[in-house]
């Protein structure tokens, strides 16, 4: 037995192997779509994640079920954690729902595809480059998509902003209200003390070519994690001036506030 | 009633296999005219072949001679192959004659093979690139200049002359028996290149099925630019696998280095300004063409890879 069938079968599960298997997803002859989504990887990393989201951040969540069955959906979230944690969090939620479970796509910060391995590995677990053609397309494909929409403003704010919302950008409203896509805002509490950053260190950010570079411990720490998913949110499709798109967008902002509340009273612990 | 004459049809590039399929799939119904400015193919008694410079006056006397209809240009060298000056003059300036002449004798459709070359590796390409994205490639490496240039001029002639009805083919990857380029060659070689930690998404079509795509653009008048590739991807590095080759890993970070190592070896399969291509993946969207021509790939993509692992 070769090493990669070897990790293969200690990660992968049967129970999961039929949970992924039941999910339909647009892709080829050889298991893989455009932007690189692989089932076959997507099995391993579930295998892996169960255990962090199970054992290591003992995720609670709630109101999952208020993202769609079927069609396009933006699942929009605030972003902390230095790392995307949160993202891999809520699609493996989502992945492993047990009522019409949904392969959500995740869009990602436009420096990872530089990064060897990484970038790769992120793919082909359904992972997208953060551009809104690719957005676009998926949303044509009927895909549940994970939209940050801080980006690294949020990611990589500091211990000290923790559950500050940053600036929201706007693109993903246009794109649901074009695609007719409802968004479920999620509330993350909890991964903003995996790796609590003191400061950004911008100099050696720029040299390195990543958006940041925090001063942390190196390690992740095992915060409890609890997800909040709110009702689904619809924005019809008109043509409507660049202000009440904005609008619209602090919506979305203020139900996710909320969320993160919602999260932050019911949490009895840090870790 | 007299039976309707044969339209006669210019084929360039006629040493490349591509070019000797469509052949054989069009004379059938069409007197093919074969031209290559590299080497004279014997392609039987029924295909007049020629070698010529587009270049040279006596290229006109071609045009002179035979009643030409059609046009279906295959002849562009590839960024592997001459030096960037001499690639530049048969591709660009060859091309621009070649139309030129096109125009002057009243050709009444044109078919142009491009490359998916033309839109660039970079790490911000989406995936499904149609038609209308800007075509990078001419501002990431010199020795692609030729191809967008080649695009562009066909382009100036597809608006200013409308009846020619220029249709712009920018097929992906084209792989399968005979092919020479750069990625069959990888394919069919017992060990092939990678960078480390990068396996782009990649499409592959069959040279049989690209030849069918090319007839299938000469039987209808569509004029345009279209993107040729099948519905299906699969990672680089997957594919050599699939293909039997064993993998070398050449470091990627700083980009600096396998560009200096490619440049150190001079590997044609592997050649230093096609490296962003097997680090950052150009995905194209080829349903536009599949749709207005009625396109469908007979060839998947493990009979593609099958074909290389037993001819190794």
């Amino acid at each position: 037995m070769g090493l990669a069938s070897f990790i293969r079968s200690k990660l992968i599960s049967t129970e999961s192997d039929n949970q992924i298997d039941r999910i339909e997803k647009p892709i080829g002859t050889l298991g893989y779509d455009p932007w690189g989504f692989n089932s076959d990887m997507v099995k391993m990393g579930m295998g892996l994640v169960r255990h962090v989201y199970e054992k290591y951040f003992r995720v609670e969540t709630s109101g999952i079920d208020n993202i769609p069955a079927e069609g396009p959906v933006l699942i929009i979230a605030n972003h902390s954690g230095q790392l995307p944690l949160d993202g891999i969090l809520i699609g493996y939620a989502l992945a492993n729902r047990k009522v019409k479970p949904r392969l959500p796509r995740a869009m990602i910060e436009r420096f990872f595809p530089t990064v060897p391995w990484l970038g790769n590995m992120l793919n082909e677990v359904g992972a997208v480059l953060g551009d809104p053609v690719n957005c676009a397309k998926m949303l044509e494909n009927d895909e549940a998509i994970i939209v940050f929409p801080e980006g690294v403003r949020g990611s990589g704010k500091l211990y000290r902003d923790r559950y500050q919302l940053q600036r929201f950008g706007n693109g993903f409203m246009h794109l649901a209200m074009k695609y007719n896509a409802p968004i479920v805002p999620v509330g993350v509490v909890g991964c903003e003390e995996t790796i609590p950053a003191i400061a950004n260190i911008k100099p050696l950010a720029k040299a390195l070519g990543v958006p940041y570079a925090p001063i942390a411990l190196p390690f992740i720490f095992p915060a409890k994690v609890h997800l909040n998913f709110g009702k689904p949110m619809y924005f019809g499709g008109s043509e409507i001036p660049e202000e009440q798109v904005t609008e619209r967008v602090e919506a979305v902002k203020s139900e996710i506030n909320r969320l993160i509340d919602k999260g932050l009273t019911e949490r009895k612990r840090l870790f | 009633m007299p039976n309707k004459p044969r339209p006669q049809i210019l084929v360039t590039g006629a040493a490349g296999a591509l070019a000797q399929q469509v052949i054989k799939q069009l004379s059938d119904t069409c007197d093919i005219v074969a031209v290559d400015f590299r080497e004279q193919v014997d392609l039987g008694n029924k295909v007049p072949s020629y070698c010529i410079d587009f270049n040279k006056r006596v290229f006109e006397d071609l045009f002179r001679r035979y009643q030409f209809e059609g046009v279906i240009h295959l002849g562009r060298v590839q960024s592997s192959e001459l030096t960037r000056m001499r690639r530049y003059n048969a591709n660009v300036l060859g091309t621009q004659k070649l139309l030129d002449l096109s125009q002057k004798y009243g050709i009444k459709r044109v078919i142009v093979l491009s490359t998916y070359h033309v839109y660039g590796a970079v790490a911000y390409n989406p995936a499904l690139i149609d038609e209308c994205a800007p075509l990078k490639s001419a501002g990431l490496s010199a020795d692609l200049v030729d191809s967008v240039e080649l695009e562009n001029l066909a382009n100036l002639y597809l608006w200013r002359y409308p009846e020619l009805n220029v249709t712009i083919l920018r097929a992906c990857n084209i792989v399968g028996p005979g092919v020479r380029n750069t990625m069959s060659r990888l394919l069919s070689s017992k060990v092939a290149p990678v960078l480390a930690g990068f396996s782009p998404m990649m499409q592959f079509i069959h040279i049989d099925d690209m030849a069918d795509a090319i007839t299938l653009a000469w039987q209808k008048t569509t004029k345009g630019v279209f993107n040729v590739a099948p519905h299906d991807w699969v990672a680089y590095q997957q594919a050599l696998k699939l293909c039997g080759c064993t993998r070398i890993p050449i470091a990627s970070v700083p980009p600096v280095l396998p560009k200096t190592i490619a440049k150190i070896l001079r590997l044609r399969s592997f050649p230093h300004y096609l490296l962003a291509f097997f680090k950052y993946p150009v995905v194209i969207d080829g349903r536009t063409f599949a749709k207005e021509f009625n396109f469908t790939p007979k060839r998947s993509l493990s009979e593609i890879f099958r074909y290389y692992r037993d001819n190794k």
